[in-house]
């Protein structure tokens, strides 16, 4: 009887072996597990973007909005673009995360808890706007390298922070200081430790602005992830690159930085003007400062049709990096006539402008609605595309909508 | 005592009998189940196909890691032309096939932006898969004409209600 017990036991148990075994392993392969290469994460679900985002990238990855995504006043974040040099934090430990500011013009090295940056320096609120460089990119001809944006990578949101300057003035800035560039936690595509994806910085009167904060909400919310979670340069008005994510560390420099993508072509473009596809030196090359004059029709999306007779409602927003927007327009005839656009003041310094108008069509056909800003200096957006560069940067041509009359 | 123990012997050597017989019988049994389920683990015989029956499709797809259709390499997007392995091997491990595709560069260009990589991005020495790499990437990534402002394309057009 033992003895027959025993082999039926043990018949069962090699039985359950083989079946139990690979069924198990199966449906939980099933259910939980796709093999690598069929690995595809939801980008729209990581990043909470919404659908009619366009993914340019996914290694590193880079999304960006369309026109009629960003016709909010300030933009949410499922409309706002993404643009990555390297791999996003895989762990932030945000109980043991610090900001050590330091450099050859620091009178002495100093680091700060987020809980002593918080409490200790007064908090500030600001609209602002941060345009990718290289926005508008894929008009360029000759090609130009890189992600191929066309007009998504800008957007205004509302930042929350404590200024730059209150807390090097804690520190305490040798007059030397040049410069300041920011080291982050993201991770060099090649996953080399000793390599930085992108540590850029700008001039120390740019540090020292009033809206130059170093961010922990945006939107009124803890930062999201994609967009540097848990803490944040922002420097409004410049190549959104200036504004490092995942911020550990701020060197005061006594020479014009020289971090990961502010030498060679990187954000850079020709100090003097070149012919398309014309080669230059690096030393030929200079930094982007502010962004140049440009705007946006967010209302209504191209490819509207309308009955004859009806007036077009049509709005979006206006900005110009380090200055105001003075004047608007727009044309339904190539530019053969302009008209003036209603455009209102900035919320703050840096921060995008509304415009809006009733456009009235003469009789039925095709037409474009072209928009034309004009900065405080009298510079405006050209109809065509602005001056070539290697890298593609700086595209604020005119943008414009398709509209039918019918 | 003879015929009683003769008695009990033989009992005793029945029973031992019916109990030899049944294990002769359930070890054979359970042969037979072993067999089965070395031909057919999921019991497709029975009609099973709840969702254990997915599980012998899974390694199937691994099959497919380099599958194409309508000429595109699946996993990268590439088109299928010569070079398109050695381009998927050397240019998709650090960053995405889709920066690649984007951009529309000559011989020269890629050239120059292979020395960049090779020089700030860790990117290792191609050997002769350099020039078959480029000649895959100006032959099926040509750069296109657009002049100074293309017109606008790809409208959809759509009844504006307010």
């Amino acid at each position: 009887m033992q003895r027959r017990k025993f082999i039926g036991r043990a018949a069962l148990a090699s039985l359950a072996g083989i079946i139990g075994a690979d069924i198990v392993y199966g449906s939980k392969m099933a259910e939980n597990y796709v093999p690598l290469a069929l690995q595809d994460p939801d980008p729209f679900k990581l990043f909470n973007k919404d659908k009619e985002m366009v993914v340019l990238n996914d290694k590193p990855w880079n999304m960006e909005a369309q026109a009629h995504l960003l016709d909010d006043k300030v933009t949410p974040n499922k409309y706002i673009f993404v643009r990555n040099n390297g791999l996003i934090p895989e762990e932030i430990d945000v109980k043991n995360w610090t900001l050590t500011i330091d450099g050859e013009s620091v009178k002495q090295k100093k680091t700060y808890t987020l809980e002593e940056l918080k409490s200790k320096f007064k908090h500030h609120t600001y609209q602002l706007t941060l345009e990718c460089g290289g926005n508008g990119r894929s008009e360029f001809d000759p090609p130009a390298k890189g992600n191929q944006w066309t007009v998504g990578a800008v957007y205004c949101a509302s930042w929350t922070g404590v200024r730059l300057r209150d807390v090097l003035e804690d520190v305490g800035i040798k007059d030397d200081a040049v410069y300041f560039g920011y080291h982050a936690a993201d991770i060099h595509l090649s996953r080399d430790p000793g390599k930085e994806p992108i540590s850029r910085g700008a001039p120390m009167a740019k540090a020292m602005q009033d809206e130059t904060l170093l961010a922990f909400k945006m939107n009124g919310e803890d930062i999201p992830l994609a967009h540097g979670y848990p803490l944040r340069v922002i420097a409004g008005g410049w190549p959104a690159s200036v504004s490092g994510k995942w911020l550990q560390r701020i060197s005061i420099r006594n020479i014009v930085h020289d971090g990961t993508k502010m030498t060679g072509t990187a954000y850079r473009v020709p100090c003097k003007p070149v012919a398309p596809g014309e080669k230059v030196a690096d030393e030929d090359m200079c930094i982007i400062e502010s962004m140049p004059v440009k705007s946006l029709i967010t209302y209504p999306k191209s490819g509207a049709t309308i009955p004859e007779g009806k007036k077009l409602t049509v709005r979006g927003h206006a900005w110009a990096g380090e200055l105001e927007v003075a004047k608007m327009e727009y044309s339904i005839d190539f530019g053969s006539t302009w008209k003036p656009c209603k455009l209102e003041k900035p919320a703050n310094r840096l921060a995008w402008q509304h415009f809006s108008a009733q456009v009235e069509f003469p009789q039925q056909g095709y037409y474009e609605v072209w928009a034309r800003a004009t900065d405080s200096n009298g510079f405006s957006q050209p109809m065509l595309l602005p001056g070539w560069n290697p890298k593609g940067y700086l595209n604020n041509a005119c943008h414009r909508i398709a509209v039918k009359v019918a | 005592m003879k015929k009683q123990n003769h008695d009990k012997l033989k009992r005793e050597f029945q029973g031992f009998y019916r109990v030899l017989i049944l294990t002769c019988t359930i070890v054979a049994i359970f042969a037979a189940v072993l067999v089965y389920f070395l031909v057919d683990p999921n019991l497709s015989a029975f009609g099973n196909d709840g969702p254990d029956a997915e599980i012998v499709t899974v390694p199937v797809e691994e099959d497919d890691f380099d599958k194409i259709e309508n000429g595109i390499h699946v996993r990268t997007g590439f088109v299928e032309a010569p070079g398109m392995m050695e381009t998927v091997q050397n240019c998709t491990n650090c960053h995405s096939a889709k920066l690649v595709i984007q951009n529309r560069m000559n011989k020269e260009r890629w050239k120059a932006t292979i020395r960049w990589m090779q020089e700030t991005q860790n990117l290792w020495d191609l050997g002769k898969n350099e020039d078959i790499i480029i000649d895959y990437l100006v032959t099926n990534y040509p750069p296109k004409k657009k002049g100074r402002r293309e017109i606008l394309t790809d409208i959809e057009w759509y009844e504006l209600k307010d």
